[in-house]
C-alpha cells in the first residue's frame, strides 16, 4: 500500500515540476512537430508518405522520448535529487514508477497533440475504430518510457548522456515501436483483416516485460550510481 | 559517539571529511571497515537506517523548478512525515520566498532550504557538510541553534568544517583528519586549542 502511495507522490511531484516549468513539453511537442515536417517536406510523393505515416508518428515520438528522458533525469541530477530520494525513506520501485508513469503521460500528451497535425498535414483519414488507436496511443508511450527511464538514470550518471541514451535505448525498443507504427497504421486504414488487436498484444506483452524487469532492477542502478 | 554528542570533523581539503560523511549517510560504500550503529552494521541494514538517519551535503537535494514550499512539501509527503511546512519555513527564515521558485534564489537561502529539508526526518544522527557554507552571520546562528536543538532531542550529530571556530560553540567533541587518516581526537575545545 506504501509503494503505491509513494509512486502517486513521486508522480505527483514529477507533474509539478512539468508544471512549473511547462518549456519542457512544448519543447518536446516543437521537436515531434519539426520531424514529422522534415518527413513531409523529404518525402518524394503524398502516397508514399500515408503508408509511412505511421512510422514517422513513432520515430517522432521516440526521438522526441530521448529528450524527455534525459531531461526527467537531469532535473533529479541537477541538485542531487536522485540521491535524496536514496537517501529518504521512499521504496526505489516507487520512484521508478512514479517517473515513469510521469514520462508516459508526456510522451502521451505530446502524442495527443501532434496526431491530428499529422492526420491533417499526410493527408491520413482514420477509418479504424479510435479506441484501438488510443490504446495502441497509451501502450506505445508505455512501451518508451518504461524502459527510457531505467536507461535515462543510467545515462544521467555518465558523461555524453544525450548521446549515450539513444545507443542504448534504440535497440531494445524496436519490438515496441514496430508494434506500435504497424498497428497504428492498420487501424488507420480500417483493420480490414483485425490485425489492430495483434499489434496490441505485442504491445502489451513488451510492456509486461519491461515494466516488470525495470522496477526490479531501478533500485540496484540508483543505488550504484 | 554516544547519542545526542556533536562531532565536529576538520581537516585540510581532500582529508576525507565529506567522503567520511558521505559514508555515514550510506550515500558511499566503505572501501573498508565497517560504521556500526547500536552494533549493526550500518551498510548493512542501510534501508531501515536510512530512515533515521539525515544528511546536508554540498548537494542540497532540491528541485530548481519548485518553490522551497513545494519542495519541503514534496519531500514531505514522500516520506509520509506530518510536519507543519509553513512552520518549518518560518523557521529558517524563508518564509517570504516561499512561492518563488528555488533557482531564483541565492546560495544562502538555498542553503537554508537545504537545512529545512534536513528538520523533515527528525533523525537519530544529523550530518552536516559545511553547514555554515554561504550563510551570512545571522544563518549561521541558525544553524547553531538548530544543532543544539536536535542535541537537546537526543540526536546525535556529526559536521564538517572549515569554520571550527563557529562550529566548536555547538560541538562537544572534535576530530581532525588528514589524508584520509585520523590526527587527533577528543573535545571541541581540546581541537580549537591545536589550532594555529
Amino acid at each position: 500500500m506504501n509503494v503505491i502511495r509513494q509512486t502517486f507522490e513521486v508522480l505527483r511531484k514529477e507533474l509539478l515540476v512539468e508544471w512549473r516549468s511547462p518549456a519542457r513539453v512544448s519543447g518536446l511537442f516543437f521537436f515531434a512537430l519539426a520531424m514529422l515536417l522534415m518527413v513531409a517536406f523529404a518525402s518524394p510523393t503524398e502516397g508514399i508518405l500515408r503508408t509511412q505515416a505511421g512510422g514517422t508518428l513513432w520515430i517522432s515520438l521516440l526521438l522526441a522520448s530521448t529528450r524527455s528522458m534525459d531531461q526527467s533525469w537531469s532535473t533529479e541530477m541537477e541538485h542531487g535529487a536522485a540521491e535524496g530520494m536514496l537517501l529518504w525513506p521512499v521504496e526505489p520501485v516507487a520512484i521508478y514508477y512514479g517517473k515513469a508513469l510521469a514520462n508516459t503521460a508526456i510522451l502521451l500528451a505530446v502524442t495527443v497533440a501532434i496526431f491530428p497535425l499529422m492526420v491533417g498535414l499526410y493527408d491520413v483519414p482514420v477509418r479504424g475504430d479510435l479506441s484501438m488507436l488510443a490504446a495502441i496511443a497509451v501502450m506505445g508511450c508505455a512501451a518508451l518510457a518504461a524502459p527510457g527511464t531505467l536507461y535515462g538514470l543510467i545515462t544521467a550518471q555518465a558523461r555524453g548522456a544525450s548521446v549515450l541514451l539513444p545507443l542504448l535505448m534504440f535497440p531494445l525498443v524496436v519490438p515496441a515501436l514496430l508494434a506500435a507504427s504497424r498497428g497504428t497504421m492498420v487501424v488507420i486504414e480500417g483493420d480490414p483483416m483485425l490485425q489492430g488487436s495483434s499489434w496490441l498484444s505485442l504491445l502489451v506483452a513488451f510492456n509486461a516485460i519491461h515494466w516488470s524487469l525495470s522496477g526490479l532492477f531501478f533500485g540496484r542502478v540508483l543505488e550504484d550510481g | 559517539m554516544e547519542a545526542g554528542s556533536a562531532w565536529m570533523l576538520t581537516g585540510p581539503n581532500g582529508s576525507g571529511k565529506s567522503t567520511m560523511l558521505r559514508c555515514m549517510a550510506t550515500s558511499l560504500k566503505p572501501h573498508r571497515g565497517h560504521i556500526l550503529v547500536d552494533g549493526t552494521d550500518l551498510w548493512e541494514n542501510r534501508q531501515t537506517l536510512r530512515a533515521e538517519i539525515a544528511y546536508l551535503g554540498h548537494e542540497l537535494h532540491v528541485w530548481d523548478d519548485l518553490s522551497p514550499r513545494q519542495n519541503l512539501q514534496a519531500w514531505n509527503r514522500l516520506g509520509r512525515f506530518e510536519v507543519d511546512v509553513d512552520a518549518l519555513l518560518e523557521r529558517v527564515n524563508l518564509e517570504p520566498h516561499r512561492d518563488h521558485p528555488v533557482r531564483a534564489m541565492s546560495a544562502g537561502m538555498k542553503r537554508r532550504l537545504g537545512l529545512a529539508r534536513l528538520l523533515l526526518k527528525k533523525p537519530r544522527l544529523a550530518l552536516l557538510d559545511e553547514p555554515f557554507g554561504a550563510l551570512d552571520p545571522e544563518g549561521r546562528e541558525l544553524v547553531l541553534d538548530v544543532i543544539r536543538e536536535l542535541r537537546t532531542s537526543g540526536t546525535t550529530i556529526a559536521l564538517a568544517t572549515h569554520l571550527p571556530r563557529i562550529g566548536a560553540q555547538a560541538c562537544t567533541h572534535g576530530l581532525a583528519l588528514e589524508a584520509g587518516q585520523l590526527l587527533w581526537a577528543g573535545t571541541a575545545s581540546g581541537l580549537l586549542e591545536r589550532l594555529p
